[in-house]
């Protein structure tokens, strides 16, 4: 078992019920290929740093999972079988980047914790820089 | 008649002398424990490209191999993923 990680462009023509569609189907793919989804976040509506198939903007999915290798070429397949999705990346995450993205994590939800508290507060959560 | 000279011993200069403490390069990674070097964050990594967003030498930064490795690869990583561009101009 290994962690990988996956990111997805999708294109920015979709509607909130086909992004979410599509969002679960690859989850789906994970899953039913025995992998274990560790995360999922959807980064919103962002501006691509040069065109990709004539498009600027694009949305992101990023997929953090456990599996076993022959996974990852399922997932690609799917990938590129699917016209919606622009670009993707999939790469397995070494000790550290293990570690980083444990550590990420909490932050954000840390700081989605706070701001529900703190909403009133007005009081910025003070990022924990751990060396 | 010839101008007195005035003081041979005195060296004048046209510009004047830079005396330039040379600052100690360093890897940033190292000192700071950086063990991971995150191709999301392209804000962080444009520090290691040029205007052309191209990436730095280490004898400019003063990255250590092992990390100007991991520099590359997450810059490569961000490229692939329109997080940073492969060619521009002026980019910062």
């Amino acid at each position: 078992m290994n962690n990988y990680e996956t990111v997805f462009i999708a294109t920015p023509v979709l509607s909130e019920a086909q992004l979410d569609e599509l969002f679960g189907k690859f989850q789906g793919v994970i899953t039913e290929n025995g992998g274990q989804i560790v995360n999922a976040e959807a980064w919103g509506l962002k501006k691509l740093a040069y065109a990709i198939q004539k498009k600027t903007t694009g949305y992101y999915f990023l997929i953090e999972f456990t599996g076993e290798g022959n996974l990852i070429e399922t997932l690609e397949k799917q990938y590129r079988r699917d016209e919606r999705v622009i670009r993707f990346l999939s790469f397995r995450q070494d000790k550290h980047a293990v570690e980083y993205s444990i550590k990420r994590r909490n932050k954000l939800a840390g700081k989605v914790n706070a701001e529900v508290v703190e909403t009133e507060a007005n009081v910025e959560p003070v990022a924990v820089e751990e060396a | 008649m010839a101008a007195p000279v005035k003081n041979d011993s005195e060296i004048r200069y046209l510009n004047p002398v830079s005396v330039d403490v040379k600052k100690k390069k360093y890897c940033r990674f190292k000192k700071s424990g950086i063990k991971y070097i995150d191709y999301k964050d392209g804000e962080f990594l444009k520090k290691f490209l040029n205007e052309q967003g191209k990436i730095l030498p280490r004898r400019l930064t003063g990255t250590s191999q092992k990390y100007q490795k991991k520099v590359a690869q997450a810059v490569k990583r961000a490229r692939h993923l329109a997080i940073l561009p492969f060619v521009t101009d002026l980019m910062k």
